[in-house]
């Protein structure tokens, strides 16, 4: 059986200014696999590189293979091998398999369940495909990890409930309101975390955007920079008639609305619901204005809260997840295993053999005229066509030739024999 | 009517019972499931359900020559009839899927209560033979169906808000749906609800007077339909100009269904009216 070896390192094992260093562009990629494809104890490779993680995958064809990569890695970042040799991981057979699908399926990452980590894998196969880094069985392996990926984020609950607090309340967003396209926001103040949550409101459609600055420039600028209506602070109380969303974070020291300001501005705009988030620290909004009918604040730590049990409630889910991938990882063993050249020969065999003694069954059972020796004779004949006609196909595929790639040949026959039957998907 | 068709039309009627039952199962099972494909299932066997109901309705009808509302039990699979169907009208009218939750459940139960009344056959009603008065039940059971629909909508509105102002993301935040859609359900079912009452008590009043000589005789029902009549009123009136949307109005339809239930149930079994020769 073709062994499949990983080295990386992650998060988990090393420093970022490790990672810093072991991350690869994309034309490093292209170069370091255009060098790792000349190596001759190497017959399939592929690298993937994003700010968490370094990983190379491939399928030795000789010794020392590893210490082959190793060395390849100090020589082509430039550092020396002690350094990071410590942060390395190494993984073979079922437990490179595992690791490759966890990484796709995001149960690997910082944040998990994060939806990046796919498509960045997918990129990167792209390239190895492209650079014809890639063979036979990561093809396949990589096609399978594809799928197990996509599978896991469909079945289980990993991608589920927002994990960052700007995300968290948008969410919040989509539960008071059906249609965010119908509705308004106003951000008071700038901040980081406040402007990537009026982003993600945009990402919505939201219908329009009011800031609000006491500095009138800030609010120009920051407006122009979402399409929004720049104001003054002073107009802030009026323009809560207008918009259905708040998002404050100002740097002010006492509140900037109080209670009995918003009720007010309830009682005119009719109890139309208003949702306030307030992510500046010490609050801007009062916080017994949660206590108003048909208004709803929500501070920075409300939101923490969610989510934290929204991780909570991703980790659970990365049970169910393990189960999938396990399963997955058995399957790519077994047609591992069926690569190999006797079990290869043994179904094509068998397959053929069945077909001739159908046919002939379903031809003689038809001509009772015929005497058991005359049927004993055609049904050594029709055995011998079977195994004349394999004898040289069989041949070939013990023995393809020096320099040939046999994973190749025996996936080719499978194929041609079609004697994945149970394995229908792709 | 013969036994015999009486007999088929029972069976009818059970088989009506269990595919509301099934389909109340598939209901509950998508509360806790969230799956698409169960909720159309369920949905698909409401469907069926109310189709092979409203053809026992008409072919009863078609032998008995008018609505089969003489007994308590022929009211009730009425009032589960027009659930259903209101159902699966706001089902599509508003997208809230969900709302199947409460009204599955409800129609089941008010089809078995029908199924297990015991009936008094062979009275022969003459009064009922008349357009007013089935236009009057016809309106009456729809719009008190979107009513109690409404309810459901504000119980779920009421669930839904409660998590989210104490900030717990509890089993049903997920599951419920927005705030607006629930409210704008709820709302959506008072002003059908309340259309159809107001059609039907003018009907009923019309016919009263064809039988009884005038529009009004301070019975009972008549003046808790009227009470009921106008409390929705007042919550259309105060929803329109004063913004009682969201927790308020929740909270009014719930109060409103319990009135109407009592005018519906209560009225017949602890007051009397003359309503009573209908629902022996």
């Amino acid at each position: 059986m073709p062994e499949i070896i990983l080295i990386g390192a992650n998060h988990k094992t090393a420093s970022i200014e490790l990672r810093e260093c072991l991350t690869f562009s994309d034309d490093e990629i292209v170069q370091a696999l255009e060098q790792l494809k000349q190596k001759e104890n190497i017959r399939e490779v592929f690298l993937f590189s994003t700010c968490n993680r370094t990983e190379v995958l491939f399928i030795p064809n000789g010794e020392n293979n590893i210490e082959t990569i190793k060395n390849f890695l100090a020589e082509f970042k430039n550092i020396a091998l002690t350094q990071f040799e410590d942060s390395l991981y190494i993984y073979k057979g079922s437990d490179a398999i595992n690791h490759l699908f966890n990484v796709a399926s995001s149960l690997d990452s910082m944040v998990i369940g994060e939806p990046q980590i796919l498509g960045q894998v997918k990129a990167a196969f792209k390239t190895a495909t492209k650079n014809n880094s890639s063979g036979v069985i990561l093809n396949r392996l990589l096609h399978k990890t594809f799928s197990i990926a996509k599978r896991v984020r469909k079945e289980t609950g990993i991608g589920d409930n927002a994990v960052s607090i700007s995300y968290a309340a948008v969410e919040l967003a989509g539960k008071i309101f059906s249609d965010l396209s119908t509705k308004s926001v106003m951000l008071i103040g700038t901040g980081e975390m406040a402007e990537l949550a009026v982003e993600h409101l945009l990402s919505k459609n939201v219908k329009k955007i009011i800031v609000a600055n006491r500095t009138f420039e800030n609010a120009v600028n920051l407006a122009e920079k979402f399409y929004g209506q720049p104001v003054k602070l002073e107009e802030m109380e009026q323009m809560l008639q207008e918009v259905d969303i708040v998002i404050s974070s100002t740097g002010a020291t006492q509140y900037i609305l109080t209670q009995s300001q918003v009720k007010e501005v309830m009682r005119t705009r009719k109890n139309r619901p208003l949702f306030f988030i307030d992510i500046a620290l010490p609050r801007d909004i009062d916080p017994d204005v949660n206590k108003i009918n048909n208004t709803y604040l929500y501070d920075i730590d409300d939101l923490q809260n969610i989510v934290n049990e929204n991780i909570g409630k991703r980790e659970k889910e990365t049970v169910k997840a393990q189960r999938l991938i396990e399963e997955a990882v058995i399957k790519f063993n077994k047609w591992l295993k069926d690569l190999e050249v006797v079990p290869t020969i043994i179904a094509v065999k068998e397959k053929i053999e069945k077909i001739t003694e159908i046919e002939t069954e379903k031809t003689l059972s038809t001509m009772n005229h015929l005497s058991k020796k005359d049927t004993e004779a055609i049904k050594r004949m029709t055995k011998a066509i079977a195994t004349r006609i394999m004898h040289d196909p069989i041949r070939f595929l013990k023995e393809p030739g020096a320099h040939r790639e046999n994973p190749f040949y025996l996936n080719a026959a499978r194929q041609i024999f079609d004697l994945d039957l149970n394995d229908k998907e792709k | 009517m013969t036994i015999q068709i009486s007999e088929n039309i029972n069976m009818l009627l059970y088989f009506v019972t269990f595919l509301y039952i099934s389909s109340m199962s598939g209901y509950i099972l998508y509360l806790f499931k969230q799956k698409d494909k169960i909720e159309k299932t369920a949905l698909f066997l409401m469907g069926a359900g109310f189709l092979f109901h409203f053809i026992s309705l008409i072919i009863e009808s078609f032998f008995a020559g008018t609505l089969p509302a003489h007994t308590m039990g022929q009211n009730l699979s009425i009032a589960a009839l027009s659930l259903s169907g209101a159902f699966i009208f706001f089902r599509y009218r508003s997208k809230l899927k969900i709302l199947g939750v409460f009204a599955s459940p409800l129609t089941v139960f008010i089809m078995i209560a029908a199924l297990v009344t015991p009936a008094s056959p062979g009275k022969e009603i003459t009064a009922i033979k008349s357009i007013w008065i089935v236009s009057h039940i016809s309106l009456i059971f729809i719009g008190e169906a979107a009513l109690a629909l409404a309810c459901g909508a504000g119980i779920l509105y009421l669930i839904q808000e409660r998590g989210i102002k104490k900030k717990k993301t509890g089993f049903f935040y997920r599951r419920l749906p927005s705030l607006d859609l629930l409210d704008y359900t709820s709302y959506l079912c008072i002003v059908t609800g309340f259309t159809m009452l107001t059609f039907g008590l003018v009907t009923g009043f019309i016919y009263a007077k064809s039988i009884w000589g005038s529009f009004w005789r301070w019975d009972p029902k008549e003046i808790w339909s009227v009470a009921t009549w106008l409390f929705y009123a007042a919550l259309l009136h105060f929803r329109l100009v004063s913004g009682w949307q969201g927790k308020k109005s929740a909270i009014m339809t719930i109060i409103g269904f319990a009135a109407l239930l009592f005018t519906f149930l209560g009225v017949n079994l602890f007051i009397g009216s003359h309503h009573q020769i209908f629902t022996k």
